[in-house]
This record gives C-alpha cells, structure tokens and sequence, in this order.
C-alpha cells in the first residue's frame, strides 16, 4: 500500500482548478491556429483570433478566460494500493476546488439546490467519478464545464434497428440545436451504449482525450472524421455568425450495451474547454 | 444622434439610445459600445420581473439603456472587473419583452432570441446585440468602472452598472427583422450536411 495524505489531493485540485481557468490547454490553443488557417468566413476568422488573444490575455494576467469558470467534472482513477489518509477522498477533492476557486479569483456558480438556487460561495461541491484501477497511483482529471454550452447537451434512446445512421443524426441534430448558444467551435463528448447514466459519464470522460489525436479504435476514428466534417458543413461558424468552423472536434466512446437498447448520449462543450489532469 | 460610422466601418455606439440610433443599426453591423451598460441575468430578472407586474419602480431607469447578459468573475486587487464576458440570451427571452415594452433599447448576449423578442425588437425599437462568448478577459478590458446597484445578495447575478469604452459587439438582430445568425450560416451550410 502507498499513502497519500489528504493534502495532497486538495493541493492538487486547487492547482488544477486554476491552471486550467487561466491556461487553455496547447491542444486547444493548436486548434485555433488549424482553424484560422481554414476558415473562409472573414467573421469567423476574426473571432478565432479574438479568442487567441484572449487566452493569451487570460494567461498573462491570470484571469478566466471566460467568467463562466464552471462547474468542476473530476473523473479520480484511485489505484486499488493507494491508501488514502488524513481524510476522505470526496472531502478533500472539494476542500481543492474551493480554494482553487476562492484563491484563483474564479467564478462562483453553483448552488446549493437546484430548487432555493443559493450560490455556494466557493463553487463546491464538485461532480466526482471514481474509479477504481490496479496500480499504487491516484490520476485526477478536471474539467471545469460551462453551463450554456451544457445546457445544449442532449441523450436519446434510438431503437437497435435505428443503428448507426440514427446515431449520425442524432449528434449532428445535437450540434444545430446548440448553434451559437453554446458558443462555436465545439468539442463535443459523445458516449454511445452502456446504459442511461453510463453513457452519459463516458460522454463526459471522451472530453478528456487530446484534441486533434486519433480514436485508437480506427472505425471509430473514420466515423469521428466523418461526423466532424459534416458539422462543420452546417455553416454555423465561430459564434453561429457563419463559417467553416463549428467543431474542433468529436470524440467518441463506445461500451456494450442491452439487447434491447442503443443509448447516445452528447455532451456540448464550447471553445472554453478547460481540462487538466495530474498523476499523484 | 449616439451611432457614428468610425473610419474603419465600425460603428460608435455611445449610451443611451434612442429610435433613431436604433433604425440605423442593422444585422451584422459590427459595433464600439461606449457609456453605461447594466449587467443582469437569469435571478436578478427574476426579481425585475414581479416588480414590473406590480407596476412598482426599477432599480434603474431601463428607458434608451442597454443591458448585458453576463455575470463577471471576481476582480483581482487593482482591476477593476475579472473576465466577463456574454451568456446565453435565451434564458432571458421570458423577461425581455416587458422590458422592452418599458423602453430599454439593447441587450447583448449570445446566442438566439425567440420569436417573441424579435417581434417586441421590431414592435418596440430595440436592438440585441451579440459579444463574443468566452472572450472575457479580452472583454474585461473595455469595462472602465464598474459598480453593484441592485440585489448585491445574489453575488454575481447582481445588477452592475459598467461605464465601458469601446465595447466590441455586432449587430444579431436588428429592428428591421434582420438576422444576422441566419443570413451568415446560410452563406456557409453545405448541400446536405
């Protein structure tokens, strides 16, 4: 058994939290360059570079860049010989993401019930996944998820018979109904199979590969290819204001699944994807 | 007269408006707005909302002014707002139209209006007006002073008033009907996609 103390876990998050607030990650910041090299639209290219500068100004000042900073989504994958001490696991992942955000100067935006909606004051509690792996390690995955473009994320139960062209359609309807409310170019997260919930948390999980690397899993790498190139057909561009650019990205994550079912689940994920992992 | 047409194309916008500045505005005009915007959002609507039902008083003069869909992140020592940068229109579409209704002039936002605000647009003379969603710290640095009016309670839904200098927006949807959201992906949507 390895010990990792409490502590450490919280002092981790806290970092996170805020590194990932003022730093977008390089593979976001590539795939601006790789857009601003095609995008036709002149109103679309002006918005990329605006963002640029803006993430170069947010990681100079050390301020957000963007003031929604979030509701952190922390995927833990606990080795089954870490032991941890001097607390709870869930306590101290929170006690992280509240003086991350207390300290880094980052948005409060959660509340206490979906019902009274009285702010927190320090944008606890965190939605945490654990899982539980071989090995003497604890690897911590954040991502601090907007709302608006949360709130364009969608799940459907399609039939076994709709099969695979109702799955297309089904993330590219996704895709129009989220337009510009959920603040183009996209990453989108889908997870396909599973049941209800699990194919949402691996919707979520698909958010967390690289921007721009391969699936490893080559037909779903083509399909990938496929589905972006047809949503970046629908014109609506950086912004919705029109253009070649609507999503840097889609990323996919299949499990076994019911006789009976195909579950989808898409989950939106504007230009402000802000996600960081650390191994303790 | 408060909108100019600068040099470069763009168009000085300097608060408060009236119908005519409105009527020259038009859908993706791109726009410097500088003077007095109020921020409010989802609860401080919330609460304007029941006031203006009741007939009671605002805790701003809505009448020629713009108000901004944001809720900023906290200001580091020394600056004066953190990021703040638009949200989601849409969720406001329930309360717009009342406030139009009382002579407010603007919004900015981002994303789509509902049917029924662009119709309270045309029928009342106003303007929604998109800013770059995310683009907040960039944003941040056209907000000179910034000071909580109303509902401090609610943190940062609380309604702000901002003096700003060279705000960049462009036009969404105009008075007129215009609609900059359909016309610009119309002119990219590939056959079939």
């Amino acid at each position: 058994m390895r010990d990792v103390h409490v502590s450490a876990i919280a002092d981790a998050v806290k970092k996170l939290c805020m590194e990932a607030n003022w730093n977008l990650e390089p593979d976001m910041l590539r795939a601006f360059d790789r857009a601003l090299g095609t995008e036709r639209s002149a109103a679309g290219r002006q918005v990329l570079q605006i963002l640029k500068d803006n993430a170069q100004l947010a990681a100079t000042r050390r301020i957000p860049y963007c003031q929604d900073t979030g509701m952190v989504v922390c995927f833990v994958e606990l080795g089954q010989d870490v032991h941890v001490t001097g607390g709870g696991l869930v306590d101290a992942i929170n006690e992280g993401v509240g003086q991350g955000y207390r300290e880094g100067y980052l948005r409060a935006s959660v509340v206490r019930s979906p019902f009274d909606r009285v702010n927190t004051g320090d944008n606890t509690p965190a939605v945490i996944h654990v899982d539980v792996v071989p090995g003497a390690t604890l690897r911590i995955m954040i991502m601090a998820k907007g709302g608006g473009c949360e709130n364009r994320s969608k799940y459907k139960m399609l039939t076994p018979a709709e099969g695979l062209p109702g799955v297309k359609d089904f993330i590219i309807e996704c895709v129009k109904t989220a337009g510009p409310d959920a603040c183009p170019p996209l990453v989108l997260g889908v997870g396909i199979g599973g049941t209800f919930e699990k194919s949402a948390i691996l919707s979520k999980k698909a958010l967390f590969r690289e921007l721009g690397s391969p699936n490893p899993d080559p037909a779903l790498d083509a399909l990938e290819h496929e589905l972006l190139d047809r949503a970046n057909g629908l014109g609506i561009g950086p912004q919705g204001y029109g253009g070649d650019t609507t999503s840097f990205g889609i990323h996919l994550l299949t499990y076994p699944c019911h006789i009976t079912s195909l579950p989808v689940a898409v989950t939106i994920e504007c230009h402000a994807h802000r996600h960081k992992e650390v191994t303790l | 007269m408060s909108v100019r047409v600068a040099p470069d194309g763009i168009k000085d916008v300097t608060t408060p408006l009236d119908d005519e500045d409105v009527a020259s505005l038009r859908a993706g005009d791109r726009v410097r707005i500088s003077g007095v915007l109020y921020t409010a959002r989802d609860a401080a609507h919330g609460r304007l909302l029941p006031l203006i039902e009741q007939g009671q008083p605002l805790p701003f003069d809505v009448r020629g002014q713009i108000i901004y869909y944001t809720g900023p992140s906290p200001a580091r020592p020394g600056d004066v707002v953190g990021s703040i940068g638009p949200t989601t229109a849409s969720r406001m579409d329930r309360f717009t139209p009342a406030l139009l209704r009382l002579g407010l002039k603007g919004t900015i936002g981002k994303g789509y209006r509902g049917a029924a605000v662009k119709d309270a647009l045309r029928e009342h003379r106003a303007v929604y007006f998109g800013a770059i969603g995310g683009a907040g710290a960039v944003l941040s640095r056209h907000v000179k002073a910034l000071a909580v009016i109303a509902y401090e309670d609610l943190g940062t839904e609380a309604i702000r008033r901002l003096e700003v200098e060279g705000f960049p927006a462009i036009v969404i949807n105009d008075c007129h009907g215009g609609d900059l959201y359909q016309d610009g992906q119309k002119a990219y949507a590939r056959e079939g996609a």
